[in-house]
């Protein structure tokens, strides 16, 4: 503790330090980087197949909806919050689309008549958006701990899409909802596309206007935040309204991918959702981390993945490894960062 | 009793227009009366204390100069115009700014992101542009002669340095009128010296300073004019150097206080040793040896960074140091252990209440016998009677405002809650009694009981370390070894002179100069 004013009690008398601190910030955000290259060259040694560009497409398609995911929780994260509710929403967004659509004579669904399949993606958008809307009322407006109110969510939500569908899985969906999960843009697949392009605009928005940056000050200290003017509480509702609004994204690309809504869409995906964050170097107590740091954390987890099931692994133990692979990131991360993980 | 505004003012300090004049403030929080008919005037370049003790009604008057709260009588007036309304918050930004004790500095954001929170320079598309705000706020801490890098996470900054950039980012709203509440509370004395000199490099620059403080001698050597609120009322205005040390200790207090001294001096005759430093080396690299007897108080004093904290943590057992033995009693104490240290009858006041000290939530009572289970135990279970029974002696021992022993200790004042800290220390009837700056931000009134326990204790036979660069704490003891850069440095018996022993502290020998 002393040690400190001793070193500043020094600076003005001796010529200051300046200059001293290159970007860290930036060199931060890099750190995964020589992770995912080593990945890559074990990888390409375990199977020549790795780099081709079908197994790399492959490996981004396979991670584009979840990513969407951790996108939408590495906002929540920086601003402080936690949203556990966002795999039930995964599900249920596009569950509630296709109960409103789906023919009853094919599977669980209300009927042709109740919602035009043309507004079958609006459906799903403001589906998500609502259910944000509600946490942030409880959240924000009646204060109440987001842990917890998330996780309550989380519960309703997958046993509302339980409920509707009847425990069982929506098929023939209208094309309109397979469409963006299915179809290819210049030869990739557009849910690749659209999670990049999701991910840029991230980076750009988190990184580079006053909205994003008031997310860094309100996770950092929030009534410092508040001090300099943000609007705390209407950012926070922003925030959540938007993750909710990505998953649901994300669930629409999925179930598009799978042509179908099956009753545990997305059940159990929060924990890889936080594991991916946090190697990413977000942290859990707000006000740090990247967006670009979140999107090589989904990278390398799904990487690893693949690389396992190259080599053989048998699908049984990949739970296992999944689990071995975050506990082994996390420690990575825990040495290259320098710091305890928050 | 109020006499805002009516007081004669002459000479230099009161000759400016006045920036703020707040008369007939009165506030009421429920039934607590905060502000009862006060008033303050405050003129264009001087440096004006506001001093009182714990529930005077500082805070409160800060927070309706400052426009976060609204009086319920009184007016305020800045340069002759009524403030805006609450809600112009940029309107109020513009005519004051606080640095408030508690930072409002974001850790994990660059200083210069800190200092254009929310106001970032943008370019095209509304997109921030960070060569430019970062080349604001070098030009900002430039202006206002802060040398910090401005690219570095706010978190590295020093206390100090953060307070200078608190108070660069206040100037830069355009405030001409800042408030420094209890600045001085987290500074070692070289850096409040530093921060003295930026105050009044900002007064001759043309800002007028509103400075909030517990120290008097802080208002000594800063303050043009001073004034004094006592039990939510304006009791007096004037010049600081028209006012007695002990006139203003007496508006504070509304009676005299006199910090006790080392008044009995034990020789090594009258008592054994009871502890035993040999040749401690602590992981930093500050050395120490010291024998103490029953009954003597020795002081450590040294700025920070002289690595008094660290010798006392290593002797307390919260650090494990490199080197060296402690013994209490003839028993020696393992190394790094703070379980094995209580057991042997060590008692500690630690440096940060907040952090170490206290768990804020929990009742006085348990606060208090935390460390002493085995006291208010029978057959293996805590009893609450026996606990609360054991607070209540402390609570009247010790003079603690609270209504019993179930208060929270977060509901306490500052100075209450150092002094619960101080009776969970003495709970277990220590040999040894550790205290590290044990008066840091707390009222002149609690400091003097505080001090005057110390002296009784001690009168039991009890061997007291006191950790401090604060004189008035220094004054009790017997003796204070000094310590500079890690070795002591000078050992001042008893009626030392403030100037020699500050001077050791700061590396100076006056008498080879």
């Amino acid at each position: 503790m002393s040690d400190m004013p001793a070193t500043t009690a020094a600076a003005p008398v001796e010529a200051p330090p300046r200059r001293k601190f290159p970007a860290i910030a930036r060199l931060r955000d890099l750190a995964l980087v020589p992770a995912i290259v080593a990945v890559a060259i074990v990888g390409f040694i375990v199977n020549p197949v790795f780099l081709q560009s079908d197994n790399i497409i492959n490996v981004l398609q396979s991670m584009s909806e979840i990513s969407i995911v951790v996108l939408a929780e590495t906002i929540v994260l920086i601003s402080g919050k936690m949203d556990l509710s966002l795999e039930s929403t995964f599900g249920l967004a596009p569950g509630i689309a296709a109960w409103l659509i789906v023919d009853p004579s094919v599977t669980h669904g209300l009927g042709l008549h109740v919602v035009p399949p043309a507004l079958a993606v609006p459906v799903v958008l403001l589906a998500g958006a609502l259910i944000g809307a509600f946490n942030g009322l409880l959240i924000v407006r009646f204060g109440l701990n987001g842990f917890i109110v998330t996780l309550g969510m989380l519960i309703v939500l997958r046993g509302l899409l339980t409920g509707i569908s009847g425990g069982k899985t929506f098929f023939a969906l209208p094309s309109s909802m397979t469409y963006l999960g299915s179809a290819t843009w210049f030869g990739v697949p557009a849910s690749i596309w659209i999670s990049l392009l999701l991910f840029a605009a991230g980076i750009v928005v988190l990184g580079y206007t006053r909205p994003g940056r008031a997310l860094y000050a309100i996770g950092g200290n929030a009534d410092a935040a508040r001090a300099a003017g943000i609007r705390t509480d209407r950012v926070l509702w922003l925030t959540l309204i938007a993750a909710s609004t990505l998953a649901a994204l994300a669930g629409l690309l999925i179930s598009g991918r799978l042509a179908s809504v099956a009753a545990a869409q997305g059940n159990g995906a929060i924990f890889q959702v936080f594991a991916a964050a946090v190697i990413g170097g977000v942290s859990l107590n707000g006000g740090r981390g990247t967006v670009f740091g979140a999107f090589t954390g989904v990278l390398l987890l799904f990487m690893i993945i693949n690389v396992l099931t190259l080599a053989g692994v048998p699908a049984q133990w990949t739970n296992f490894l999944n689990g071995a692979v975050i506990l082994v990131a996390l420690v990575v991360s825990r040495i290259t960062g320098g710091k305890a993980q928050t | 009793m109020s006499t805002a505004g009516q007081d004669p003012r002459d000479g230099p300090a009161g000759a400016g227009r006045p920036v703020v004049v707040a008369a007939g403030i009165t506030k009421r929080f429920g039934s607590t009366l905060a502000l009862a008919g006060a008033g303050i005037t405050v003129r264009a370049g001087e440096i004006h204390a506001l001093v009182g003790r714990n529930g005077a009604g500082k805070s409160t008057l800060v927070g309706i100069l400052t426009g976060l709260q609204a009086p319920d009588e009184g007016t305020v007036a800045f340069d002759g115009r009524p403030a805006p309304p609450l809600s112009d918050r940029e309107a109020w930004r513009q005519l004051v700014a606080c640095v408030y004790q508690k930072s409002t500095i974001i850790p994990a954001l660059t200083v210069s992101e800190n200092l254009f929170l929310n106001r970032q320079a943008r370019g095209p598309g509304r997109l921030i542009r960070w060569p430019a705000v970062r080349r604001e706020a070098e030009r900002l801490l430039a202006t206002w002669g802060v040398d910090v890098d401005v690219r570095q996470p706010a978190a590295m900054l020093s206390v100090q340095q953060r307070q200078f950039v608190e108070i660069a980012r206040a100037l830069s709203l355009g405030a001409r009128f800042i408030i420094l509440d209890e600045p001085t509370a987290q500074l070692d004395a070289a850096g409040i010296q530093r921060l003295f000199q930026r105050v009044r490099d900002l007064r001759a620059q043309g800002v007028t300073v509103l400075f909030i403080s517990h120290h008097l001698q802080e208002v000594y050597d800063i303050c043009d004019q001073v004034t004094v609120f006592r039990d939510a009322r304006h009791i007096l205005s004037a010049p600081v150097r028209r006012l007695s040390r002990a006139g203003l200790i007496a508006a504070m207090t509304g009676e005299e206080v006199t910090m006790p001294e080392a008044v009995r001096r034990p020789s090594a005759a009258e008592a054994s040793v009871v502890l035993s430093v040999r040749g401690l080396v602590t992981r930093s690299g500050a050395e120490l040896s010291l024998q103490a007897i029953a009954g003597e108080i020795v002081g450590i004093a040294g700025g920070g960074g002289s690595g008094k904290v660290e010798v006392a943590e290593a002797i307390v057992g919260l650090a494990r140091p490199v080197a060296g033995a402690v013994t209490l009693g003839g028993r020696r104490l393992r190394p790094g252990s703070v379980a094995d240290a209580i057991e042997a009858g060590i008692g500690l006041v630690p440096e940060d209440r907040h952090r170490q000290g206290l768990v804020p939530q929990l009742s006085i009572a348990e606060n208090v016998t935390m460390s002493v289970p085995h006291r208010v135990r029978r057959y293996g279970f805590i009893v609450p009677s026996r606990r609360d029974a054991f607070a209540r002696r402390t609570i009247s021992d010790l003079a603690i405002k609270a209504s019993g022993p179930h208060v929270p200790v977060s509901d306490l004042s500052g100075g209450n809650q150092q002094k619960v800290v101080m009776g969970r220390a003495l709970a277990g009837n220590p040999k040894l009694l550790v205290l590290i700056a044990p008066t840091a931000g707390i009222d002149v009134r609690s400091k003097q009981t505080l001090l005057d326990v110390v002296d009784e204790v001690r009168s039991r036979g009890t061997t007291v370390l006191v950790i401090s660069d604060e004189l008035d704490d220094l004054r009790i003891c017997d003796r204070v070894l000094v310590m500079f850069r890690g070795r002591v440095v000078s050992e001042q018996a008893h009626g030392w002179s403030d100037n020699d022993l500050v001077a050791a502290m700061e590396g100076v020998d006056l008498r080879h100069v």
